[in-house]
């Protein structure tokens, strides 16, 4: 939709110009921020023609994914294995069609429960990159960056620059379960799985205001399981919202965690 | 931006979107659905990449190309797709064709068709409410169904609709597709209390805003009470509200609108008129507020006056009778059962919005291009409301995108009347527009009444019908459109469909604080019959009868009066009855399909069925008048006064003049509606497009046939020096009764709450079949709406603030949760409507719910007794009986 109080919009090409001014927001993709009236934004900053790469691999064997990078352009970017990424793209209500300009870095800055890739990155150790006003940099987990619904830790001047991915979690094997209220609906609950060694790691997303991890010891009984998700969704409580009751979302919760944890000793060594 | 091969000079605004720039210039092809990126009825390609234009920066398209529908093809070369559409019957409305074409162009083959396999995801992000998607599958597969109809096969064959070819291209003109060079907009301002007393209203900030030119409040509102509801009769409806009013009773009601140069900075001026409320005690829950003390929401009114039956309890319209001994019927029975069902407010989610733009012209009339189903009924409320006579007012409806009730309403064309008429006074002829967003759909305009449904039914040990009680409350929210009207006709059918000696029905529609209830597809009998249907399920296990045999045994036949709660029904009659195949049909095939079998661990799989009754036209008068001229050149011109809106009645309209005039449909051109030149028509409502406008065509067609004839017959079409024409009228008087039985296998899984259809059947009785491909379709797109109300749709509300704003929050019906419906028709001939045909619009929503509701019961051993059905729901019901 038109936003109407903006009245001006400018490219940033470099640094220097993500100085905001008053009235100033940065747009990414633009696919949520232009999807609901924005009455206290009179300025648009574009970061699309900051040229970042949609991704880089790191020194360290990581991935790097550029705040800009369209959720499409993810799926192309050189993953161990690409299920994951092409599964939290499906989990996501919008269409392909918004894919092709949704952004990574949107994604975490909207910091919806059901945001899938706040999902990925969390469950792959992911550590958001800030660009700080004085020039600087930050680095914090995803899990401490989206702190709660439409929350995350961002200060005045600071942008998004990337989110880095670690090659030790990218190469471990993972599985994904997602419960929602109509099947391609927006996600209610939503369990990724991360086989390491003697553990399996449980990010919880769509159920919980923020993302929760929790490690499991490898064959744990499933009653094991549930105890363990319960607690974790206990800890930040169950959310609420037209997209499923508590309840419901604590349940499905803990049965996509025994499904996950099957399905990674099921291909266990 | 190169526009469909077009350059396009100048620059968007800053904040402005793609699609809005597109419209702009002159693209209306592109559709606003949503305007939040979830519909797709927006999406275009850029640079050959499909997007959706609502939600892209308009400056990332400059210097790049833009194609819409109208950019892949015209009606006279449509590209592949674009066929594929119009041969395929893939639209109803239409509105949300454009989007769904040029998606499907970005994903086809060289030969239009979309490889299946991963459709549902594909195109999770294009609605289409009219279709149910079945034939949208066929277009993308390739399948065809629909002729062009030759010359005496107009009648009974799958004739495409007229408007195929204009729909498919975007060529097809909705109510605002017009050119917006000096058109002024209007924004609302909207309460943000329940129920307050508007103490002042400050325009004086808003209108400093340089290109606003005026504001309206309550002081410019005529002092005329009126509703928003509209009928054949305007004494059907209260007359509860007012233009503006100075106290507001929901939340979104509107306070005071602002008129400026562009809709942008409508907007901004919006957010500056200051208004002070004082705010009144509320009440949300319809049983509280027809408890005494409860908060009055029109207690200022006078009962008679308002024809409110009683303002100081809260109390729109009631209804309290009894034919027999329910007590003592009850009390002889062998099997009683009983029980409380409740449904949920939903959404009409026509994928157009209420819009409407309006004008005086030099000679003084006030002409309203409005999406409207009734366009006659505007007419003539804004006459009354402002104060005119009917004669200098005119009312035109193109095509409308999409209804289902919800344009059976005077919501938008009050406004921009009043608003064009000040203008004038001024001397300002500039055209006023209000276009509402779908937020406002959600929030601002009448949703489906939602109803508490108590029913107590006793049998003998046949499992005949001893008693039967029904007692209803509806929540007809802050003003009393169709309150009563779907209060009397949701307990009509559903009881008198079935044969018992002793019927009770208690029925109340109660205003409270919360949005207005209003007219939704079925008005009122979806939701009765799912607290009946499901009541009769109970009652066929109690006696341990099949449930169709327990309906054999207990539905009227012909001969039968029809009963509720007093004298028998006195202008309804059996002009066909196929209720009886109707049941045959949907048991044999569902019993023909494969074995129960669930799909995995974890499921059970059960059936249910249900039936519906509904009269084919509504009661107290329906009136149609039409007018068919026949040119020398063998062209047919089809003026009649109702509104399409993806019921088909085009379609249905030229086949039944061709049929008369012994000429290929394709030879018929309709007129739109238009109150300065249309015969009057009541509109399209109560599912009469077919079965009144209908009829009324054919008695003009049939008239000119006979000049024809009397000429010496078609060869005597060269030889004439004039035009033939004839006016035909019918007028709804004579009213007959049509029926559907739906019959679903479903399988639930517990853990998760799913549950998913395995098989699903409706059979109808629609009299002849005029055109199978349409009535089909007809069926489908009512079973899909049914489908979301009944396992998923749900606006909610608390404390009188609609908490589902949108179609993100809220759950219509994707391409991906709407399985194959079988759709089987009966074969009776109707004495009352036209070639022997009957209505079937509304009707096949009704039965599906309880349908599903009875299939989920057999499934998991509990009965669902509220809707939606939705998988929490369904979890929470099922969870005693999986641990």
């Amino acid at each position: 939709m038109d936003l109407t109080r903006v009245e001006t919009h400018r490219f940033a090409v470099d640094r220097g110009d993500l100085a905001l001014r008053p009235g100033e927001h940065v747009l990414a993709g633009g696919t949520w921020l232009f999807s609901a009236p924005q009455p206290d934004v009179t300025g648009l900053v574009d970061l699309t023609s900051l040229g970042w790469a949609p991704w880089e691999d790191l020194p360290d064997g990581g991935l790097r994914l550029g705040a800009t990078c369209t959720i499409a352009q993810a799926q192309q970017a050189p993953w161990p294995g690409a299920g994951l990424i092409r599964q939290c793209a499906d989990a996501l209500l919008m269409s392909f069609k918004v894919q092709s300009t949704a952004t990574v870095g949107g994604n975490l800055c909207l910091a919806l429960p059901a945001g899938a890739m706040i999902a990925l990155t969390a469950a792959l150790d992911g550590e958001v990159v800030i660009w700080t006003p004085d020039g600087g940099e930050r680095r914090t987990p995803v899990t401490d960056f989206v702190r709660g619904p439409e929350v995350v830790d961002l200060r005045p001047g600071d942008v998004v620059r990337a989110v880095d991915l670690p090659a030790a979690a990218l190469s471990r094997p993972t599985a994904l379960r997602r419960a929602s209220l109509t099947t391609h609906g927006r996600t209610g609950a939503l369990v990724i799985g991360r086989a390491e060694p003697g553990s399996v790691v449980l990010t919880l997303t769509g159920s919980v205001p923020r993302p929760v991890v929790v490690a499991v010891p490898v064959g744990s009984p499933e009653a094991a399981v549930r105890d363990a998700v319960a607690d974790a969704g206990a800890r930040v409580g169950w959310y609420a919202d037209p997209h499923g009751a508590p309840d419901w979302r604590a349940a499905q919760t803990a049965r996509l965690a025994v499904e996950v944890c099957a399905e990674l000793a099921d291909g266990a060594p | 931006m190169n526009l469909d091969g077009t350059p396009v000079t100048g620059r968007p605004a800053p904040g402005q979107c793609l699609r809005t720039w597109i419209r702009a210039s002159g693209g209306t092809a592109v559709k606003k659905g949503c305007d939040t990126g979830d519909c797709g009825a927006c999406s275009v390609l850029l640079d050959g990449v499909p997007v959706h234009s609502c939600i892209t920066p308009a400056v990332r398209a400059e210097g790049r190309t833009v194609t819409t529908a109208a950019g892949l093809g015209t009606p006279e070369e449509p590209s592949p797709v674009q066929r594929r559409f119009a041969e395929a019957a893939a639209f109803q409305c239409g509105f949300c064709t454009p989007g769904w074409v040029v998606t499907a162009t970005a994903l086809a083959d060289e030969d239009g068709t979309v490889p299946d396999g991963d459709i549902d995801r594909c195109f999770k992000g294009n609605l289409c409410r009219c279709t149910g998607y079945r034939s949208i599958r066929d277009a993308l597969a390739g399948r065809a169904n629909v002729t062009r109809g030759g010359c005496g096969e107009a009648f009974g064959a799958s004739v495409a609709a007229p408007a195929g070819a204009r729909v498919t291209t975007g060529r097809e003109p909705y109510t605002l597709d017009m050119p917006e060079a000096g058109v002024l907009h209007v924004k609302l301002v909207r309460s943000p209390h329940a129920h307050a007393r508007v103490r002042s209203v400050d325009t004086s900030r808003a209108e400093a805003l340089p290109g606003v030119v005026l504001v309206l409040t309550h002081r410019d509102s005529p002092g005329v009470l009126y509703s928003t509801g509209r009928h054949e009769s305007r004494l059907e409806d209260p007359d509860d509200t007012r233009l503006f009013d100075d106290v507001v009773r929901f939340r979104g009601q509107r306070v005071a609108a602002v008129v400026a140069e562009s809709a942008a900075l409508a907007d901004r001026a919006a957010a500056l008129v200051d208004v002070t409320y004082e705010p009144l005690p509320a009440v949300f829950d319809p049983e509280e507020a027809r408890t005494p003390g409860a908060p009055l929401v029109h207690g200022d009114k006078d009962a008679a006056e308002s024809r409110i039956a009683e303002p100081g309890r809260n109390v729109v319209a009631r209804t309290s009778g009894e034919v027999g001994d329910v007590e003592a019927g009850m009390a002889t029975a062998a099997h009683t059962v009983s029980g409380t069902w409740t449904t949920a407010r939903v959404t009409h989610a026509a994928l157009e919005t209420h819009g409407a733009r309006a004008w005086v012209d030099d000679d003084g009339t006030l002409v309203v291009r409005t999406s409207t189903q009734v366009p006659f009924l505007v007419r003539d409320e804004l006459a009354h409301v402002l104060g005119r006579d009917p004669a200098g007012v005119r009312v035109i409806a193109a095509r409308v995108g999409g209804g289902f009730g919800g344009k059976q309403e005077l919501l938008v064309e009050d406004v921009v009347a009043l608003a064009a008429l000040r203008l004038a006074d001024r001397g300002d002829s500039r055209p006023v527009q209000l276009e509402l967003t779908r937020e406002e759909q959600f929030t601002a305009v009448p949703l489906r009444h939602p109803m508490r449904v108590s029913v107590r039914l006793g049998a003998d040990t046949d499992g005949r019908l001893t008693a039967m009680h029904v007692d209803v409350l509806s929540d007809t929210g802050a003003y009393g459109n169709h309150g009563p009207g779907v209060m009397y006709h949701g307990v009509h059918e559903s009881v008198a469909v079935y044969r018992c000696a002793a019927k009770r029905v208690d029925a109340e529609a109660v205003y409270t604080n919360n949005p207005p209830s209003g007219a939704f597809r079925g008005y009122g009998l979806g939701q009765v019959m799912f607290g009946i249907e499901s009541a009769l399920d109970e009652l066929a296990r109690e006696v341990g009868l099949s449930p169709y045999e327990l309906r054999r045994r207990n539905v009227v036949v012909p001969g039968d009066d029809l009963v509720v709660n007093g004298p028998p029904s006195t202008d309804l009659e059996f002009g066909s009855y196929g209720l009886d195949q109707c049941l045959d049909l949907a048991e044999q095939a569902l019993a023909g399909t494969a074995p129960a079998v669930p799909p995995g661990e974890g499921w059970t799989v059960g059936e249910g069925m249900a039936m519906a009754m509904i009269a084919t036209i509504p009661p107290r008068g329906h009136h149609s008048e039409a007018r068919v001229v026949l040119d020398p050149d063998g062209t047919v011109t089809v003026e009649v006064g109702t509104a399409e809106f993806g019921n088909g009645t085009a379609t249905v309209h030229a086949q039944l003049a061709a049929e008369a005039l012994g000429v290929s449909p394709a030879r018929v051109r309709l007129v739109p509606s238009d109150t300065g030149t249309s015969g009057y028509d009541s509109g399209a409502f109560g599912s009469t497009g077919s079965v009144v406008a209908g009829l009324a065509v054919q008695r003009a067609a049939e008239e000119v046939r006979r000049q024809l004839d009397a000429l010496g017959g078609p060869p005597a079409l060269g030889r004439l020096e004039g035009q033939l024409s004839a006016t035909g009228r019918s007028d709804g008087r004579r009213r007959s009764v049509a029926f559907n039985v739906h019959a679903v296998r479903v399988a639930v899984h517990p853990a998760s709450g799913e549950v998913r259809i395995l098989d699903s059947v409706q059979a109808v009785d629609a009299g002849v079949v005029i055109n199978p491909e349409q009535l089909r379709g007809q069926v489908e797109g009512g079973v899909a709406q049914a489908l979301g109300s009944a396992l998923q749709e749900e606006v909610l509300v608390v404390d009188g603030e609609v908490l589902t704003r949108g179609f993100r929050s809220y759950r219509t019906p994707q391409i991906g949760d709407v399985p194959p419906t079988r759709v089987l028709f009966a074969r009776t001939f109707d004495e009352l409507g036209p070639r022997g045909a009957k209505s079937m619009s509304e009707a096949p929503y009704n039965p599906v719910a309880p349908a599903l509701a009875n299939a989920v019961r057999d499934a998991v051993g509990v009965r669902p007794h509220e809707l939606p059905m939705s998988r929490d729901r369904i979890w929470r019901l099922t969870r005693g009986e999986q641990r």
